[in-house]
């Protein structure tokens, strides 16, 4: 049998603050004194708590990680178009590698991207890497990751981000498992603690329920994947100084093991992650049909769609339009939930919006909480009202 | 194939709900009363394993990696129909990260016999990273597909299969031995019937420990893990801003008057 990772020493005097402390329920007292099991998850809560020092952490192997440097984004695109969370991620390594002091780098893998990488430029990566081929116009996680790692080898940057979008949630886990090092999934905020120099990654867990903050302090790069629409875009520079450099692709070097046979843009392309205006519904409607109050108001305002999870698992709407942990993270100016009692869930997906506007007949529904207008009412009756007033106003009624 | 399809789902137990609240005074997690269960997304990669199982013929095998008592999780799979349940148990396990979780399964699947296809949950409710599943497939160098929404066809030493990506769906042509994950669209998880639980009661639990696998120290539990969590807290709220009540005529003056001021009509 080996070790768990927190050491508890002869000094404990059983008083049991660890065991309050601990918020994975690692720790239990046996015979007076504490006892950690094995859903200890290593987060030091106990070792900070215990009034006498009796909790200690054993110490992890010292790594050189000098030889480091960097700050390298993942330019994810699809048919040559860049996504626009790569533009994000972007804006983000300015600023993470202005504080350190390193070189912004970005990499991009695909068939003629040539104007995707001199975008890339333009806002500000100092050299951007291509992997460009005919044999990589569609996107397999095999050849990727490997191109990916070769990057990672060949120019060692210390931080490697990738867009949490459903191809970087597959792609990444697979590149950090070939380089050996860690990867924190799906982050909402980034930064360097200035003491240290590492990357603070903090990202969601338990539904949204906690917040955890996540280091990388021994693999390199520190990698993570980042939720789209978190961060702004990089803006374009006014003397670009970076450059794009060509890297050699030989496809009998990479592994390619799954093919792709067809794939169908979705028809219904409701796109609330990029839209300024949501409009969104919830079980609170009481039926399906609110759907339909919802999307003339939606129409009335040019603004996309949006559902809370149950109504998508009520079969009230396709999951494309969901909004929330589970579904899209949405940023839009005015996000405006109708019969959303507003669960973390829901919250986690569009709380970042501009102004949220609330409609909902319980006074006490969660939602209201951080509502910057809470309307209390029957959206049956306020939302037919908002429709003719909207068009009145515009003088079109 | 003539002897079936060896399937293994690697599961996780996970508290029932992820409502967790913290104490307000304290600042701390309460996690009093909340039951374990299996990780609603792996009933949906148990009940694909038991599909193509009751098509094709073979086994279906589940793991799990944790305490002693996630050995209920894994009698909860048997009572839906899967075949043996292995338990990944050791002190020197706790602490991993999903790089170290990845190695340590990887190896445990090797053990339990060269699998044909790895059926996952795209994630955990709890940890919700959904990383375990293509880390495992790196680890056992076989190709990987997330977000499995349909198998389609299983023949010939190849998986023909659908994955929704974010723009659409794709349609993939793959070979065994594969790692795949899926969602709540692939299946309906189909309920234990008495039988099956009165089964799962009696079937014995595998148990593999690091005295079995012989992994270095330093690849398992914390001392394998790259990441560590050094902070904890509850999510910052918005500030609420203000509330309005009155005729359905002034609330919507309210949000129109809103509307105007943000300068999107």
């Amino acid at each position: 049998m080996g070790e768990v990772p927190v050491k508890v020493m002869d000094a404990c005097t059983g008083c049991g603050v660890c065991v309050d402390a601990c918020p994975f329920g690692a720790i239990e007292m046996v015979n007076g004194k504490a006892v950690i099991n094995e859903a200890c998850r290593a987060c030091g809560q106990c070792v900070e708590a215990c009034p006498v020092g009796a909790i200690v952490m054993s110490e992890a192997e010292v790594v050189d990680l000098s030889g480091y440097r960097g700050v390298m984004v993942y330019a994810e695109q699809r048919g040559g178009r860049v996504h626009p969370v790569s533009y994000e991620l972007l804006g983000k390594a300015q600023e993470l590698a202005g504080q350190l002091s390193e070189p912004i780098y970005a990499v991009i893998v695909g068939n003629d991207i040539g104007a995707g990488a001199e975008e890339l430029v333009k806002r500000g990566a100092d050299k951007v890497f291509l992997y460009d081929d005919p044999a990589l116009a569609e996107f397999r996680d095999d050849p990727y990751t490997d191109l990916l790692a070769q990057c990672c080898r060949d120019e060692k940057p210390s931080i490697f981000l990738i867009g949490a979008t459903s191809l970087g949630r597959s792609l990444g886990p697979r590149v950090a498992a070939n380089l050996r090092t860690g990867l924190t999934a799906d982050c909402t905020y980034l930064d360097i603690d200035p003491e240290t120099g590492l990357l603070r990654q903090t990202r969601p867990a338990y539904g949204g329920n906690i917040m955890a903050t996540i280091i990388t302090p021994n693999g390199r790069p520190q990698m993570a994947t980042v939720r789209y629409k978190m961060f702004p875009e990089a803006a374009k520079v006014d003397n670009p100084k970076g450059f794009m450099v060509e890297k050699p692709v030989d496809m009998s070097n990479v592994r390619d093991r799954v093919k792709v046979i067809d794939f169908e843009e979705a028809k219904e392309q409701v796109s609330i992650s990029e839209a300024d205006l949501i409009v969104s519904g919830g079980l609170g409607m009481g039926d399906p049909k609110g759907f339909e109050l919802i999307g003339e108001l939606a129409a009335t305002l040019g603004a996309a769609v949006g559902a809370s999870r149950p109504t998508v698992d009520e079969g009230w709407i396709d999951y494309r339009h969901q909004v929330g942990l589970s579904g899209r993270t949405v940023r839009p100016q005015v996000y405006m939930a109708c019969g959303i009692s507003g669960a973390v869930q829901h919250q986690a997906g569009m709380k970042t919006s501009d102004v949220i506007i609330a409609v909902n007949k319980d006074p006490e529904a969660p939602i209201f909480k951080i509502s910057s207008l809470g309307v209390v009412g029957d959206l049956y009756e306020v939302v037919p009202r908002l429709v003719e007033k909207i068009k009145e106003y515009r003088g079109d009624a | 194939m003539s002897e079936g399809l060896n399937i293994v789902v690697p599961i996780k137990q996970v508290p029932e709900t992820t409502e967790v609240q913290f104490d307000e005074e304290t600042g701390r997690l309460i996690r009093e009363g909340v039951a374990a269960i299996i990780n609603p997304f792996d009933e949906y990669a148990i009940e694909e394993a038991l599909r193509i199982k009751e098509k094709h013929g073979g086994v279906v095998k589940v793991i799990t990696m944790g305490p002693p008592w996630a050995a209920d999780a894994l009698r909860d799979a048997i009572a839906m129909g899967a075949d043996e349940g292995w338990l990944a148990t050791d002190r020197a396990f706790a602490g991993a990260d999903t790089w170290a979780t990845s190695l340590t399964l990887a190896k445990c699947i090797e053990r339990m016999g060269a699998p044909d296809l790895v059926i996952c949950g795209l994630k955990t409710t709890d940890g919700d990273t959904g990383q375990t599943g293509p880390e495992m497939a790196e680890h056992m160098d076989i190709p990987h597909v997330c977000y499995v929404s349909e198998i389609t066809e299983i023949g010939g030493g190849r998986v023909l299969l659908k994955r929704n990506m974010d723009e659409g769906v794709e349609t993939l042509d793959a070979p065994i031995p594969l790692l795949v994950t899926v969602g709540k669209d692939i299946n309906q998880p189909r309920l234990a019937t008495l039988r099956g639980r009165l089964k799962a009661k009696k079937s014995e639990i595998k148990e593999i420990t690091n005295d079995d696998l012989k992994m270095d120290p330093k690849e398992i539990g914390l001392d394998g893990s790259f990441t560590r969590v050094v902070k904890v807290f509850e999510p910052e709220a918005p500030e609420a801003g203000e509330i309005v009540e009155g005729t359905p005529d002034e609330l919507a003056d309210a949000i129109l008057a809103r509307l105007q001021e943000c300068k999107v009509i």
